[in-house]
């Protein structure tokens, strides 16, 4: 029997399927399991299709697999697309009274188990909870203690009322009580255990809007897009208790400049969006960091170029980020490598933009963005939380920096680059701030040799950053090893559970995950000890690999997928485990 | 400081560069003017300058600023103000900034109605790129990039901003300087987004709507009977196309900014603590 277990629920979108998905993965969580969820599989018939997929143990699980072992299938389709992840012994539960699955055949060597979802949910008072006996069907099939499906439902429905809480846990017991009555003698082999061990279930989204809630963050402005909308869905009722604001722009050039507002006003300000927004955004970005406003803008990375598959895994805006915007800018590109990491790093950025009042990209990609997956509580230590709020002058230290007749001076000339800042209602700090080049008051110029001052100002202060910040890799696998595979973004938990895989046929590898893409590390020493390093990264040209090549002078090998899903562990070793094995040398 | 600031305290020591005889000066003039006579003094006074010859206004007057991206000025201003309700927050800009590029800030600025003023200085012309057509040329005004005339109508923007919902529309003209300081300070004054479209001639590249032009057509609403707080008779003034008015052309009595709205009192700025917010394992718990 696997030590992990698949299961799935499929329909067609407006099924309730992400919402039935998550009641049972916060179930499981609370059950004391780890929980890795995925959506959205990508389509092999036509669009409309929709699954939530939940991957979960009593050990840390990290990234998908192919195969399910208990299925939920709303729609015929639903066995139609996961053929290949269903195999002997699979479970299906289904509706055979749903007009369209009347005459669904179930594949040779899987279990079936009809149950009728609809009638049943009606009899516990709605055929709306259809999907909740499907759940109760689901405990049943896998020995799993419905108590902690009843805690799970009391969660997601008690603000509803205690009457929905009941009728729904009803409906949970009515499928329990429907597979064991109709289906004693089935071969249901699954038993999924629990612990005592204490989780909490979230996205990356959520990670992010719970970052900028603990580094202070008070306002955001935001325009809807998939996949980033759950940040400002989650801070929306939350930030307010913090004494914070969220408002909805009528465009992402509205919400960059809005959020700029707020961040000259003195707020730790961010916005978040994909693609598309972060193309609109470009020209204020250049504003923010010419202007030294601190703000953090973050991209969920999807699938483009344009709209591209708005739904689908992507990591292919990394040069937009590192270069994106006419002239040259100063910035940081931060990219969190867990859905724990989204927390640390948003963290982390507000801390960079106001030390260095500077723009700092949040690169999160939709493979970790929208997906929940369990933590143990104290990976969000809330008493680990720092905030640096750098150079800020109050009224007193204000004249330090002023000119002889009284100017206040916020692009003051300095060793590291990084200027006073006078926030507004600060008396004697009254001052321009423009996309213009600047003198040091921030009045406009086109002094030559001031132009070139204030430049190497601004790019000195990445170089301050450098000097004083960490910005090291994270690293697993075999420290010693010859080959190295470098990944950024969401990849790493998919690579940590690869090296398993890579284990199991003798090839030993080290990886370093970077969650600094700019300042990035110096990977050179790493390259040059290693025979082979492969990058890994979810696009099509190899972006991160071309940046590193021209870091280190050195050519890699490239893994790259941009198909829509994410890496898979077994995937990714046979991928890596090729890659090693060509002696191809890239296309130049 | 405030109990004796002067205008002038507004002003920066550097010397426009606005051709001799140009509008904005007047306009600019009555910003300084109606700041100072509204008890403000420049270190609780934010500016926000679109780009285009208004633009520069930013660079001439003294106080907290920022000098934005083209037609962008108003959601900046927004976002000033409602991390920090107790800043006086001005956005000022032209009529390309503010009715081309960046229209549809605009209309939304209005619906937001946060509580700062909007200065237009509406010239009919592009100045600073030379002398285009702008949003607000008259159909058949020739310039280097319409020979003919843009042949199509001019932005209303009157009419655009009572459409949206707005709690403050006035006009007022540069070179009459108390009239526009008054105007400019009723907008400082109004409870939401006082509106101003200023006319504020061009010297050097618009012949026809000219300070000759504006002292003969306008009608000072002030002068009449008119009820600026009647939203029917608003109406028919915005679409007058017959005559050009000064004054007050609408105002909410009953506005209520949208600070007020979304319990906005105090200023984000500040944050009291060093690590995270009380209250934040809450947030952890929660995921539970």
């Amino acid at each position: 029997m696997p030590a992990d277990f698949n299961w799935a629920i499929g329909g067609e979108a407006g099924d309730g399927i992400d919402s039935t998905g998550k009641v049972f993965a916060q179930a499981l969580s609370r059950a004391g399991r780890h929980v890795f969820t995925s959506k959205d599989f990508a389509s092999r018939i036509r669009g409309g299709y929709t699954a939530y997929k939940v991957r979960t143990s009593t050990e840390k699980v990290r990234s998908v697999v192919d195969r399910l072992d208990v299925l939920v299938a709303l729609t015929p389709r639903t066995i139609e697309e996961n053929l290949d992840e269903l195999h002997e012994g699979s479970i299906i539960i289904y509706d055979g009274e749903r007009t369209t699955m009347a005459d669904v055949e179930i594949p040779e060597g899987m279990i079936g188990l009809d149950v009728p979802l609809k009638s049943l949910a009606e009899d516990a008072g709605g055929a709306v909870m259809r999907n909740v006996v499907a759940l109760g069907a689901a405990c049943e099939a896998t020995s799993f203690d419905i108590e902690h499906l009843d805690s799970s439902l009391k969660k997601h429905f008690g603000g509803k009322g205690q009457a929905i809480v009941d009728n729904n846990k009803q409906a949970a017991r009515l499928g329990q009580e429907y597979v064991r009555d109709n289906y004693p003698d089935a071969d249901l082999q699954y038993d999924l255990e629990t612990t005592d061990n204490d989780y909490v279930l979230l996205n990356g989204d959520e990670a992010i809007g719970m970052g900028a809630i603990a580094a202070g963050c008070k306002y955001y402005a935001g325009y809807p897009i998939t996949p980033a909308t759950d940040v400002m869905t989650y801070l929306k009722g939350r930030i307010e208790q913090f004494g914070g604001h969220v408002v909805q722009a009528e465009d992402e050039l509205a919400a960059i400049n809005l959020a700029l507002g707020a961040a000259r006003a003195g707020a730790r300000s961010m916005t978040a969006t994909s693609g598309p927004g972060i193309d609109l955004m470009a020209e204020t970005f250049g504003l923010v960091a010419t202007s030294e406003t601190p703000l953090v803008v973050v991209d969920v990375m999807r699938s483009g170029p344009s709209t591209g598959m708005p739904t689908k895994q992507e990591q292919g805006d990394l040069n937009m980020m590192l270069y994106g915007g006419h002239g040259e800018i100063p910035r940081f590109v931060l990219a969190p490598t867990t859905v724990e990491e989204c927390f640390w790093k948003t963290v982390e950025a507000f801390n960079l933009a106001e030390k260095y009042q500077t723009p700092v990209y949040l690169a999160a990609d939709l493979a970790m963005a929208v997906t929940e997956q369990t933590f143990e509580p104290d990976a969000f230590d809330m008493d680990a939380v720092e905030i640096d709020r750098g150079k800020v002058v109050d009224e007193e230290s204000i004249a330090d920096h002023q000119t002889e007749s009284g100017g206040f001076k916020p692009h003051e000339i300095t060793e590291d680059g990084v200027s006073p800042r006078a926030i507004p209602g600060t008396e004697g700090g009254a001052h321009m701030s423009t996309g213009l080049e600047h003198d040091e008051q921030g009045r406009r110029t086109e002094d030559t040799e001031m132009r070139v001052e204030q430049v190497d100002k601004r790019n000195r202060k990445i170089q301050t950053a450098r000097e004083r910040e960490d910005f090291s890799p994270r690293e697993f696998g075999d420290p010693d090893s010859d080959n190295l595979v470098v990944s950024w973004g969401s990849n790493e938990g998919t690579l940590v559970e690869a090296l398993e895989f890579l284990q199991e046929e003798d090839i030993d590898v080290r990886i370093l995950s970077v969650p600094y893409l700019f300042p990035r590390p110096d990977l050179t020493e790493e390259f040059e000890a290693a025979d082979d390093v492969v990058v890994v990264e979810c696009n099509a040209t190899g972006q991160f690999a071309d940046v590193v090549e021209h870091d280190t002078l050195q050519r890699v090998k490239r893994v790259n997928k941009y198909n829509g899903v994410q890496f898979k562990a077994d995937e990714l070793a046979d991928d890596i485990k090729r890659t090693l094995a060509s002696g191809q040398e890239v296309e130049a | 400081m405030s109990s004796e600031v002067r205008f002038t305290d507004f002003k920066s020591d550097k010397q426009p560069t606005w051709c001799p005889g140009c509008g904005d000066f007047g306009t600019m003039n009555g910003m300084m003017k109606a700041l100072a006579e509204t008890g403000n003094d420049p270190d609780n006074t934010f500016v926000v300058a679109g780009i285009g010859c208004s633009g520069k206004i930013g660079t001439y007057m003294h106080s907290y600023a920022i000098h934005g991206v083209h037609g962008r000025a108003l959601p900046v201003g927004a976002g000033v103000k409602m991390a920090n309700p107790d800043l006086e927050v001005m956005v000022a800009g032209g009529d390309g900034d503010g009715y081309s590029i960046g229209a549809g800030h605009f209309v939304h600025a209005v619906r937001r109605n946060v509580d700062m003023s909007y200065i237009v200085m509406d010239n009919r012309i592009y100045g600073l790129t030379k002398g285009q057509a702008s949003p607000t040329s008259r159909e058949d005004f020739e310039t280097s990039t319409t020979p003919e005339g843009p042949q199509q109508p001019p932005v209303n923007p009157l009419a655009l901003a009572l459409a949206s919902g707005a709690t403050f529309i006035a006009q007022s003209f540069s070179s009459d300087a108390l009239r526009h300081q008054e105007i400019v300070q009723q907008a400082i004054e109004h409870d939401g987004f006082g509106f101003v479209n200023v006319f504020s001639p061009c010297v050097t590249f618009n012949d026809v709507d000219t300070y000759d032009y504006f002292r003969d057509s306008l009608v000072d609403l002030a002068d009449t009977d008119y009820d600026p707080t009647d939203r029917e008779a608003a109406k028919e003034k915005v679409l007058d196309a017959d005559k050009e008015y000064m004054g007050v052309l609408y105002q909410d009595e009953n506005s209520v900014p949208y600070e007020e709205t979304h319990g906005l009192d105090s200023s984000m700025a500040e944050i009291d603590h060093e690590g995270a917010p009380e209250g934040a394992t809450d947030l952890v718990r929660e995921f539970y």
